[in-house]
């Protein structure tokens, strides 16, 4: 499961930031570190996750969506509640 | 052809969305553009009949040229209406004036100045329009070129920025607010809306601006000619950094009228577009205002530059949490400092400061923005 929340993850960065180079994207390392995301992009970006896998994201837990590794965490165990 | 940027002297016909015969109505799309703030979907500003196509796609043509005849609905108006209408004065009819220095510089440069679209006041032929006759139009695109020429919007920003610091006698203002009342409603109003319609703080913002613009018109409107022109809405423009190089700030129409949420979809909207390609002709053309923000990149304060022929630039930084005196005590606030750049023509710094101080009394209300 977590390897397709993985490609999920990156198909949808891949749509908000074209130009990203993905395959080598640090799993550990905050997104906004590695590519040039702003809030609008990052709002984009929980609201396609919430459309693609129906997962209700609080703004409180946007912190929680920092890194890939995060995400893939954080995205598990909201679609196992 | 439109002009949809100060210093915009031409642009390419791609394609054609409607055809002749067909019934259009205002706002309507009816060609796609190339310039060089991208691809633009040109609206029309009247409803009617597309009676005939002048300029066929491909073509390169300068800014002002008719692009098709279109016949208007009103039935008082025997010549038919020739979209679209650039904001500037007349080519031909009457007789032309030339500024003293424009017709010195038009003979220096082998130029007929009354050929050219005047922008000074009344429709007069400024040092201006014959510079911006003289300069070669840009190069058509490539082939399967990418809908961003980087390079050519580099050099539209530089003659813009170029203008700007030659003829505007800027001032500059910087103003600290208190964003803690602003960001504990946003949170609490974002935990109670659907992900789809979460505000951003930026949206707060920008609808603060231009409220704050109610108050202080003079820092809304255009400098034509030796006056400024006040404008009749507020219509923000939004600084928006495109990927791969360069910027755009296309318009968000009547933003102080706007409730957040229409505020923030519009904004979403207007981003993506921007990103994607596919914003329309007003939107470049009309803003009356504009708003950076470099928060994001770090800036804690922005000195922005004002884009002619507006009047006035307002620049946030970044938000930073700071020891803050709230009555006789020192709490930790977020605050972030709000700029004013400004036309010394158009306003003095006492208003200027009027309008900073707006902004802050505005964002220690959020509830109220709408």
């Amino acid at each position: 499961m977590t390897d397709d929340l993985r490609a999920t993850i990156l198909k949808t960065l891949g749509e908000i930031a074209p130009e990203a180079d993905l395959a080598a994207l640090e799993p550990a390392v905050a997104f906004r570190e590695q590519l040039d995301l702003d809030s609008m992009d990052l709002l984009n970006f929980v609201v396609a996750l919430h459309d693609t896998l129906g997962v209700e994201i609080p703004e409180a837990d946007y912190p929680k969506l920092a890194t890939l590794d995060a995400c893939v965490e954080y995205l598990a165990a909201r679609r196992g509640r | 052809m439109p002009i949809l940027g100060a210093d915009m002297t031409a642009g390419t016909l791609i394609a054609w969305r409607k055809q002749p015969g067909e019934r259009l109505a205002r706002g309507d799309i009816i060609a796609e553009v190339e310039t060089d703030k991208g691809l633009i979907d040109v609206e029309v500003f009247v409803g009617g009949v597309l009676e005939r196509i002048v300029v066929p796609p491909g073509a390169t043509v300068p800014t002002g040229t008719v692009l098709a005849v279109i016949r208007e609905d009103t039935p008082a108006a025997p010549p038919p209406a020739v979209m679209p209408a650039p904001p500037a004065g007349p080519v031909s009819g009457g007789r032309v004036r030339v500024s003293p220095l424009a017709r010195k510089l038009a003979d220096r440069l082998g130029i007929d100045p009354t050929t050219l679209r005047g922008t000074g006041t009344g429709g007069a032929v400024t040092r201006e329009d014959v510079e911006r006759a003289a300069a070669p139009p840009p190069a058509p695109p490539a082939p399967g070129r990418a809908r961003m020429d980087v390079a050519r919007m580099r050099q539209s920003i530089a003659a813009a920025m170029a203008r700007s610091k030659r003829e505007i006698p800027h001032y500059y203002l910087a103003h600290t607010v208190d964003l803690h009342r602003t960001l504990t409603w946003l949170a609490d109003e974002n935990a109670r809306r659907p992900v789809t319609e979460r505000l951003l703080y930026g949206v707060a913002l920008i609808k603060a601006v231009a409220l704050a613009l109610r108050e202080v018109p003079e820092l809304n409107g255009l400098w034509r000619g030796d006056r400024l022109e006040p404008a009749g809405g507020v219509h923000v423009g939004v600084a928006i950094s495109l990927r791969g190089g360069g910027l755009v700030s296309p318009a968000l129409h009547d933003a102080d009228r706007q409730p957040l949420g229409d505020l923030m979809r519009a904004f979403r909207d207007l981003v993506q577009r921007a990103r994607s390609g596919g914003l329309r002709s007003s939107e470049l053309a009309d803003p009356t205002i504009t708003v950076t923000s470099l928060g994001e990149q770090g800036v804690e304060t922005v000195f922005p530059i004002v884009y002619p022929p507006q009047v006035a630039i307002v620049g946030f930084g970044r938000i930073v949490e700071r020891p803050w005196v709230v009555d006789g005590a020192i709490v930790a606030r977020r605050l972030v400092t709000a700029t004013l750049s400004a036309d010394h023509r158009a306003s003095d710094g006492h208003r200027g400061g009027l309008f900073l101080a707006a902004v802050e009394r505005l964002l220690q209300a959020p509830e109220r923005l709408g």
